[in-house]
Parts: C-alpha cells; sequence; structure tokens
C-alpha cells in the first residue's frame, strides 16, 4: 500500500481523486460481492469462504506492508474468523457478513482514536521526548506558568461569553422574525456564516478590527465608527483583555445562525392553544414569552448552549489565525499545537488531556438532552 | 430559500410537524413584533451581514484604494478589478501557490467525504439490523468516542502514519510521506463514530417488516443493504455527506498536523498568508473569498441538507 500511496502522490493533483475514489469502491464492493456468496451452500462456496477469510486479512496486512509476525496473526485470525463462521448460530456466512460490515470501520477506529486517545494520556505523564515518567509534572508546569493559567482561563471566558451571547441573539433574531413578511430571507442573513470557514471568518473579522494611526484614514470599520464619534482608533487585537472579546465575537458571529435555525423550530412548535389560552387570561406579549414559549423551548435551549459551549471549548482556527496566541489570547487548544511545534510532546498532551476533561462532561450533558428530546418526540 | 424553516435537524428535530401546530393564527400579528423588534432584527441582519459584504467589495477594489482607503467609501473612490484575484492564485509560500492549494482543498475533501460515509454505512447496517454478542456495548463505545476531542488523537497518529508502530511495535508499513493519503485517512477516523451514530439511527428507524419481509423472500444481508436500506436512508446520506464535505473544506486543525509542504489545503495557506503578509489586505479578502465561496455555494444550491447536516454534526470535533 505504501507503494501505492506513493505512487499515487506522483500524480497530478485532481487524477488521484477519481483513482482514490475508485480503488476504495472497488475494494468495497469486492468485500459485498464476498458478503454476497457467504451464505450459499455447497463446497465450492465453502471453499471460496474459507479462502476469502484467510487471504483477505492476509491481503489487507501485506498491502500494509506489515510485518512478518503481523501478517501470520491477520492469517491465523482469518482461520478462527472461518471457524466461528461455520458453527454460527444463524448459518454459515453469518459471522462472515458481520466482520465484512463492521470490521473496516471497527479496525480504523481503535487504531485511529482509542489507541492514540491512551498514548496521548500516558504521554501528558511523560517529558518532553516521552522517554521518562515525570508524573504530573507537565499540568504542575500549565497551572504555575502565568502564560499556562491565562490560557485555562481564557478558554473559560470563551465558554462564558460565547455560548450565552449567540443564544440570547439567536433566541432574539428567532422572535422577532417570527412569522414576518421575508423570514426566510432573514433567516439565511444570519445563518450563512455556519458555511463559512473560522479562517475564513477570521480573516473578515481583521479587516474589520484593522486599525491605523489617529491621524491617517481607517479602513477598519469598527475603528472608522469610533473615528466618526469622536474616539481614538483601538488596536482590538493587541490591547488585552479586549483581544479576547474581539476573538470571541467572531465564534459568536458564526454560531447565532445555528442557535437562530434550532431555536426558531422549537418556537414554531410550541402550541398555538396555550398561547391562545394565556392571551385570553390576559397574559402580555412578554409574559406570554416568559411564561409559555421559554417553557416550551426549554429542552433546545439546553443543547444549544451546550453544543456551542462544547465548540467555545474547542476553539483553535479562531485563534491561531488572528492573533495564533500573541498578546495573551492563548487557548487551550491552540495551545496545545504550539507545544506540539515546539516538540514539547508531554506538555502538548497534558494540554489535550485538559481539554479532554473540559469537554467530556458537556458533551455527555448534550448527549442526554438530545437524547430525552428525541424520546420526548 | 424556501425550505430553510421547514428543515427539520437530522438528529434533533425539534417537533415541527404536525399541522395541528403549524395553524398560524391571528395573534402571532399581536405577539412580539412590534415596531421595535423589527428595528433589533434588521439591526442584527445588517450586523451580522456587513462583514461579508465588506469582504466581497474589497477583493475588486484596486490594492492602492484598499491600503488607502474604507470599502465604504467605494462611491467616492471609485475602481474594479479582479487583479487581487490573479495575484493571490500566485501567492503563497515556496511549496505552494493559492491556486495550487485550492486544488488540494478538492482533492483531500471528495475521498475524505466518501471513505468515510461508505464506511460508516457499512458499520451502521450491521449495528441496526444484525445480532452478535456485545452489540450494545460495542455501540455505546462508538458512541462514546465523540467525546475525545480530536486533539487527544492527532499526535499519536501522526506517528503512527509516520513511523508505523504502535505502542514501539512495527504494524504498518509508513506513509507519512505519501502526498494526501494521511490527511485522507486522518478525517475518515475522525468522521466515523458520528457518522456511524447519525447513520444508525436512520437505518434503525427502517420499519422491522420491511426488512423481515425481505428476509423470508431469501435475501441476503448483501441484497437488503443494496435494495433496502441505501435507497431509504439516501437523504440521511445526503445530509451528512453535505456536512462532511464542509467540515473537511473548513477545518484547519487536521490540515496543520496532517497535510504539511506541497499538499496543504486553501485553510492552512490562507491562514499562513495571513501571519506573513497580514497587512496586505487586497491579497487577504480575495484569498477569503475564494476559500469561502465554494461552502458558500454549497449552501445556497443544497440548503435543505445542509441544514440538517450541519445540525446533526455541530457538535463534532
Amino acid at each position: 500500500m505504501t507503494m501505492f500511496l506513493l505512487w499515487l502522490s506522483t500524480l497530478p493533483t485532481l487524477a488521484q481523486i477519481p483513482i482514490v475514489i475508485g480503488v476504495f469502491l472497488a475494494v468495497v464492493a469486492l468485500l459485498l460481492f464476498l458478503i454476497e456468496l457467504a451464505p450459499r451452500r455447497g463446497r465450492k462456496y465453502t471453499i471460496i469462504r474459507a479462502a476469502a477469510c484467510v487471504v483477505f486479512p492476509l491481503a489487507m496486512v501485506a498491502i500494509l506492508d506489515s510485518y512478518t509476525w503481523a501478517i501470520i496473526a491477520a492469517g491465523f485470525l482469518g482461520l478462527l474468523l472461518f471457524w466461528f463462521d461455520l458453527r454460527s448460530r444463524h448459518g454459515t456466512g453469518y459471522v462472515f457478513a458481520l466482520f465484512g460490515f463492521l470490521s473496516p470501520a471497527l479496525i480504523l477506529l481503535a487504531a485511529g482514536l482509542v489507541i492514540p486517545t491512551i498514548q496521548t494520556t500516558i504521554a501528558s505523564f511523560m517529558n518532553s521526548r516521552g522517554t521518562e515518567f515525570v508524573g504530573l509534572e507537565n499540568f504542575a508546569w500549565i497551572f504555575t506558568q502565568p502564560s499556562g493559567v491565562r490560557t485555562v482561563l481564557n478558554t473559560v471566558m470563551w465558554v462564558l461569553i460565547a455560548p450565552a451571547v449567540s443564544t440570547i441573539a439567536g433566541l432574539a433574531y428567532a422572535v422577532f422574525i417570527d412569522k414576518s413578511r421575508g423570514e426566510k430571507f432573514f433567516k439565511v442573513l444570519v445563518f450563512m456564516p455556519m458555511a463559512i470557514s473560522f479562517v475564513g471568518a477570521s480573516i473578515i473579522w481583521r479587516f474589520i478590527y484593522t486599525d491605523r494611526p489617529a491621524n491617517a484614514e481607517q479602513i477598519g470599520l469598527l475603528n472608522q465608527l469610533i473615528v466618526w464619534a469622536g474616539g481614538e482608533p483601538i488596536r482590538f487585537l493587541q490591547n488585552e483583555p479586549l483581544n479576547t472579546v474581539a476573538l470571541i465575537v467572531v465564534l459568536i458571529w458564526v454560531q447565532t445562525g445555528f442557535a437562530m435555525v434550532l431555536l426558531s423550530a422549537a418556537i414554531k412548535a410550541v402550541p398555538i392553544e396555550q398561547l391562545e389560552a394565556a392571551e385570553l387570561d390576559g397574559a402580555s406579549a412578554w409574559q406570554r414569552f416568559a411564561n409559555v414559549t421559554l417553557p416550551g423551548i426549554r429542552s433546545t435551549l439546553v443543547v444549544v448552549l451546550t453544543t456551542i459551549s462544547i465548540a467555545s471549548l474547542k476553539v483553535f482556527d479562531i485563534v491561531r489565525t488572528m492573533t495564533a496566541g500573541a498578546n495573551d489570547t492563548s487557548v487551550i487548544a491552540n495551545e496545545m499545537y504550539t507545544q506540539f511545534r515546539n516538540f514539547e510532546a508531554g506538555r502538548s498532551a497534558a494540554f489535550a488531556v485538559i481539554l479532554f476533561v473540559m469537554v467530556m462532561p458537556i458533551v455527555i450533558y448534550n448527549a442526554r438532552q438530545i437524547k430525552m428530546q428525541r424520546e420526548l418526540r | 430559500m424556501s425550505t430553510l424553516s421547514k428543515a427539520t435537524p437530522l438528529a434533533l428535530d425539534p417537533a415541527n410537524g404536525s399541522p395541528r401546530r403549524r395553524k398560524t393564527a391571528s395573534l402571532a400579528k399581536t405577539r412580539l413584533t412590534n415596531r421595535w423588534a423589527t428595528l433589533a432584527a434588521l439591526v442584527i441582519a445588517a450586523l451580522w451581514t456587513i462583514p461579508t459584504i465588506g469582504l466581497l467589495v474589497s477583493s475588486f477594489r484596486p490594492a492602492q484604494l484598499v491600503r488607502t482607503t474604507g470599502w465604504w467609501t467605494i462611491f467616492e473612490n471609485r475602481g474594479f478589478t479582479t487583479q487581487n484575484y490573479t495575484d493571490v492564485l500566485q501567492a503563497g509560500n515556496s511549496q505552494l501557490t493559492m491556486a495550487g492549494s485550492f486544488l488540494n482543498s478538492i482533492a483531500i475533501t471528495l475521498p475524505a467525504t466518501v471513505i468515510p460515509l461508505v464506511l460508516a454505512t457499512l458499520a451502521a447496517y450491521a449495528f441496526a439490523w444484525m445480532r452478535f454478542p456485545g452489540k450494545d456495548l460495542i455501540f455505546v463505545l462508538v458512541f462514546a468516542l465523540q467525546i475525545v476531542p480530536i486533539q487527544m488523537a492527532l499526535v499519536p497518529l501522526l506517528r503512527l502514519f509516520a513511523a508505523g508502530e504502535l505502542f514501539g511495535f512495527p504494524v504498518i508499513g509508513a506513509f507519512g510521506q505519501a502526498g494526501y493519503a494521511q490527511v485522507w485517512i486522518a478525517h475518515t477516523i475522525f468522521a466515523l463514530p458520528l457518522a456511524i451514530f447519525l447513520l444508525h439511527n436512520f437505518i434503525a428507524e427502517i420499519p422491522n417488516e420491511i426488512i423481515e419481509a425481505a428476509r423470508v423472500d431469501g435475501a441476503s444481508h448483501g441484497q437488503i443493504f443494496f435494495r433496502i436500506v441505501l435507497p431509504l436512508t439516501a437523504p440521511a446520506i445526503a445530509a451528512f455527506s453535505i456536512f462532511q464535505f464542509l467540515w473537511v473544506w473548513n477545518d484547519l486543525l487536521v490540515a496543520l498536523i496532517f497535510a504539511d509542504g506541497p499538499v496543504a489545503p486553501i485553510t492552512k495557506l490562507l491562514a499562513e498568508i495571513t501571519g506573513t503578509r497580514g497587512q496586505d489586505w487586497h491579497l487577504l479578502t480575495a484569498g477569503a473569498f475564494l476559500a469561502i465561496i465554494v461552502p458558500l455555494a454549497v449552501f445556497f444550491a443544497l440548503q435543505r441538507y445542509f441544514v440538517r447536516g450541519l445540525l446533526a454534526g455541530s457538535a463534532k470535533g
């Protein structure tokens, strides 16, 4: 496979796309063809199945340019698979089909996510070259350095500000434009930033923030507005702590559309009878909103808040593109990458672990909310 | 545009189905919709649109004017040019131009969308319609992998590709030098947990009778997968593939780690140029517009699927 991939990489860029997709689909087709043959009876098919059981893993491992022991192990596992398949409760061919469907994804997940997560966790307790166990030294380093503490605090600031502001803005907008003329058009305007990459959004906002000396003509819109109002131009990306807020604005700008679309759908699902009943009882517009609509969209609100919280915790692209963490704007994900570039594998891993620990409870809560919401439906 | 408000999110559908609830009563007009609300909505709409308009306008202004005047003075300082785009396509670093990185983005994104989708659909089918011991446990484990931030996997995965070793044991031949291969595989791996989970939800919703009827007629798993499951879940697959396409196209972190030098995508090169030529606004605006034009085109062309896919996968990363 190394040979194939190396050969592939010498081709022109656009020629590689059809070839790699074609080869991949051909392999999948072969796999499905074998799955199709597997349940058939007769000696011929038994032989084909036995051959497939042994040859397929052998071939897969061999084309990965593995080492002899790995190839032997694959062949052995193939035989085991064949034996299990023969004795399967659901008839021969069942276990074979099961492996065909499941193993590609599960092998990739094990090798690409499960094992690396373990390795990173171990690496966070090792020195920079991964040769020596240093206990909690990397974590101690992060929480004793002023810049390390600042990085963690900045991340906390992101999580406190971005989800709340974008949810409130999205909710307000969804309520204001609800059932108005041109609602769909208004929605598109605010939702569009979701399609733009964080890198693109960062450049858009850097241009808004850019500053010129007080006597020169401003080319950044925000500073021009300040000058028109009689103020002095502000260096938004240099002055801390304003610069972190300036970065958070970019995430809010992107995520408000997400909040708006979800909350708008939830608002439309609030039973109209309840709103009518409240109106008959003499409730004002604000009371109806606070006492009928808000409780009705509570679970969606929670999903929106937690989802944006996760995005804020993991934020990387915006900080990387706009300041690269300069002037005390760094966040955990950015510092993880910076330490990796500085060959500080241990510290980099420690930042990744901190991120993991911070994200975990929110993701679990978020998943449970989504599940609950679906059950209610 | 007409489908946006109707689009029901793929995973989290906040029940907007029944016609009874759709009834627009006269009450609606007397709700919060008053003059101030309209004004506030207009302000928000303007705030969310003006930055992008500024970028677009500036990218077509001559460099000299971009440097000295604000884009809002376009009517006093007229000028139109496409030179910025010609220039930015040639800009870049010693190994790569912006034009090349645009092609790289395409070459990275398409396989990194197709491969995980196919593998995830296969696995999701097995989880939904095949019986085996430990199924629930394994499925929960796959689901739980979503809580792992990709930062946890990046560096060890890079080592695996570069050295072919797991815990110091040689496992596979190293292919770290082989062009796009490691970006494709990395994106595939990171997409799998969410893709398997979402597609499983859809495939499991196919009525049991349909699958059973096919089985009674003697259909094998291969036939059921092709003839029944794939056609019925096509909308979900389409929604997720659009999400995955945009996620990969807009990604920076995975590209920074796995796509170095001549295979870097446009996001990476753009971030780099922002660092090195941060005040060349005529180049940056044109470059940024080049990078966002593809997602925006997808957005306007496939809005319905786009909204579903984006909402479904919004917690990824």
